[in-house]
């Protein structure tokens, strides 16, 4: 055991009690294993703050989102309305995600087919937390005099202007937060989106994320801060690429205000 | 008498052709599926006042907001000028409208002046940008041959069109001088132009009062000439987006950027399947109409939004020079996407005037004009549609045409088809067993 404390709907609904949000890990998020330590930095956040959560576990499936993006809207409809089931069944009615697809997919094109939730970006709900005075960031390792950047995911980002959610946090940390060039509105996809993670780019003259990731290493960053495990990916890859993984570190939002907060 | 008869010819002829290819554009974005977009009016008045009549968008990059700005400004109030010059050529009469405003008419043609010379150096400007400096995003694969020329023909249309009306202000305040304008023979003066009081002696001072009228008329009829030949141009110019930039803005997509249409017909599949009451042995019911295909082909699988797109996009290639995929040299071009999808539904809309309804070509959308390889290089990730700014969407294109393939085709790369596999079979995109999505809560 980690240590951590992650009950699933199933085991909650077993001893009658209701979660306050369901925490919707994703794929990346259950499988990969760079993005199971953001799943993990959210749950240390979570309990540390005694959040009433739970999560799916072995009841959640893909949302669809990759198969959407990629033309395959039988799949998607088959996706969602199995999760839409599973959802309803649990009367879930506020989810908390660390994915910008599955947090698209779930708040803007579940609703019409019968799912209808609050649906909020971890980073959103981290805000929350420390403004409530929940969570206090100190006592951890201090990121003072390092530069952060923040590439903004597409999904959280021009899909939902969401952008400042992910920047308030970042300026809790006492840190620099510097701007690439195209942040924002302007921001540069990272090169995963539109189900381009799970294929080979097609022919070109460079990979999106090295273009991304000059934009990142032009300012000169101690951290790379993201807020999508697939961001996270392939920045993580550019930032090697480059051989710079000694002196940039790629983390997402969560993580950083773990370590802050010495979780 | 006879240059009454003329102008009214020229105002029959010119305002007759021009509505005749509106309606064909018309009838062409009709084509296209219905959409509804008859909602939320109120936030469509606000968007098509912010975006297209205030802007906002142009304004991303600033020194070709300031110096579109200033055509677009001189276009909008010179209408003003031209009513006179309908007026006035109608009737006979000359600046008809001088009597009634006296002082403000002077400052009003004055401001068009003023206006008038900013968009001639924006317009000079703009062709040094495209010719001279070649900036990239005019210079693209797509921009070549056509694209370009009818770029360059625009732009010197609207030098041409300034010099007339200097032609005509100028001469008319060298014979105002003279006490010889038409407007008013024997007082002398100037009628006060801000510009043209000082050019016009200065160009045309010296001449007699009778090539001063020559050359008055000539500025006048070239002028009136170049506006009615400036409108035939644009139904089949991209410059066309000077009317439709309203109406495109007005029906703007006012959902969140990442949210894609659920597809009703998909929807009604899937709970079929769905429904453990339904009998897996009933005759399928009958289609309601006309059975659509998934996805799009062709452009009369798109819907008319898509279409009115196509129409109001001027080719300035903000979304192409955004787009991740353009910048990393693969074949994608979000404005290529909109140049193919007109001139396809130009060559449809005219195959059906010709050929009929039911005519087919053999050709389509997909394929024969835009390529598979297109398609796949997109990451949707918005840039294009948030750098319009006109609001067209080619992300929305994009994805039918990968709709069609997917699920009409069966033709996705082989690794997008290996996803969807291990979607329906382990609901993830990875194989990975759904039973161990909470393993990592149990790993150090």
């Amino acid at each position: 055991m980690s240590g951590l404390k992650v009950p699933t709907m199933a085991e909650m609904l077993a001893t009658g009690e209701t979660p306050d949000v369901l925490f919707w890990v994703g794929c990346s998020g259950s499988f990969d294993d760079r993005a199971k330590k953001i799943t993990k930095a959210i749950v240390k956040i979570l309990n540390h703050c005694d959040v009433k959560f739970a999560v799916l576990g072995a009841e959640e499936g893909c949302t669809g989102d990759p198969a959407k993006r990629a033309g395959n809207e039988f799949l998607f409809q088959m996706q969602a309305m199995m999760n839409i089931q599973v959802l309803n069944g649990y009367e879930v009615k506020k989810i908390v995600t660390g994915c910008p697809h599955c947090f698209n997919t779930l708040k803007n094109e579940y609703p019409e087919l019968g799912g209808d939730y609050e649906v909020i970006h971890h980073t959103q709900l981290i805000q929350g937390l420390i403004n409530d005075g929940k969570l206090a960031i100190k006592g951890g390792e201090t990121f003072k005099g390092k530069k952060i950047t923040f590439h903004d995911p597409c999904y959280l980002g021009r899909a939902n202007d969401v952008y400042e959610a992910p920047r308030e946090l970042l300026q809790k940390l006492d840190a620099e937060l510097v701007e690439m060039k195209r942040c924002k509105t302007n921001g540069l996809c990272c090169g995963a989106g539109g189900a381009q993670m799970f294929k080979e780019a097609e022919k070109g003259n460079k990979e999106v994320n090295i273009e991304r990731t000059e934009d990142a290493l032009e300012v000169k960053p101690n951290v790379i801060a993201t807020g999508c495990p697939f961001c996270n990916t392939m920045m993580t890859d550019g930032v090697k690429n480059f051989e710079k993984e000694g002196e940039i570190e790629v983390l997402d939002v969560a993580e950083l205000i773990a370590t802050a907060a010495d979780l | 008498m006879i240059a009454i008869i003329l102008f009214a010819l020229l105002l029959i002829a010119g305002g007759g052709y021009f509505a005749m290819n509106v309606n064909k554009i018309r009838q062409n974005i009709l084509l296209g599926r219905d959409i509804d977009r008859s909602d939320n009016k109120k936030e469509r008045w606000k968007t098509m006042l912010l975006v297209a009549f205030g802007q906002k968008k142009m304004f991303q990059r600033p020194i070709p907001a300031i110096l579109h700005f200033c055509l677009y400004a001189a276009f909008v109030i010179t209408q003003i000028e031209l009513i006179e010059i309908i007026v006035d050529g109608l009737s006979g009469q000359h600046r008809i409208f001088r009597d009634g405003l006296g002082g403000f008419y002077t400052f009003m043609v004055s401001f068009i002046e003023v206006l008038s010379v900013l968009a001639f150096v924006a317009t000079f400007i703009f062709l040094l940008r495209r010719n001279v400096l070649k900036i990239p995003r005019f210079n693209m694969k797509e921009m070549a041959g056509w694209a370009k020329m009818d770029g360059n023909i625009i732009l010197f249309a609207e030098l041409l069109l300034v010099c007339f009306i200097f032609m005509m202000n100028g001469a008319d305040e060298a014979l105002y001088n003279q006490g010889a304008s038409h407007y008013n023979t024997g007082e002398s003066g100037s009628f006060g132009l801000t510009i043209s009081q000082f050019i016009g002696p200065a160009l045309f001072g010296g001449m007699d009062a009778h090539t001063l009228h020559i050359i008055e008329r000539i500025g006048w009829w070239g002028h009136i000439i170049m506006v009615f030949g400036f409108l035939n141009y644009l139904p089949f110019s991209k410059h066309f987006h000077i009317l439709l930039a309203f109406p495109n803005t007005y029906y703007s997509n006012l959902e969140k950027k990442g949210k894609f249409n659920n597809m009703e017909a998909v929807k009604k599949e899937v709970e079929l399947m769905m429904d453990p009451t339904a009998d897996p042995f009933a005759a399928p019911a009958p289609a309601e109409g006309e059975v659509q295909r998934f996805g799009a082909k062709d452009v009369t699988d798109l819907t008319w939004k898509n279409l009115l797109d196509a129409y109001t996009c001027t080719e300035c290639g903000r979304c192409t020079s955004s787009c991740p995929a353009n910048q990393t040299g693969k074949l994608l071009s979000p404005r290529k996407i909109m140049m193919d999808t007109r001139d396809r539904l130009e060559e449809v809309g005219n195959n059906i005037r010709k050929h009929g309804k039911d005519h087919d070509d053999g050709k389509s959308l997909l394929r024969d004009y835009i390529s598979e390889e297109e398609l796949w290089a997109c990451t949707s990730c918005n840039a294009c549609v948030q750098e319009c700014p006109v609001n067209i969407d080619p992300l929305s294109i994009i994805v039918d045409l990968r709709r069609f393939l997917v699920m009409e085709e069966s033709k996705a790369p082989s690794e997008l088809t290996t996803m969807f596999t291990n979607i329906e079979n382990n609901g993830a995109p990875w194989q990975f067993s759904q039973a161990d999505r909470l393993n990592w809560r149990d790993e150090q």
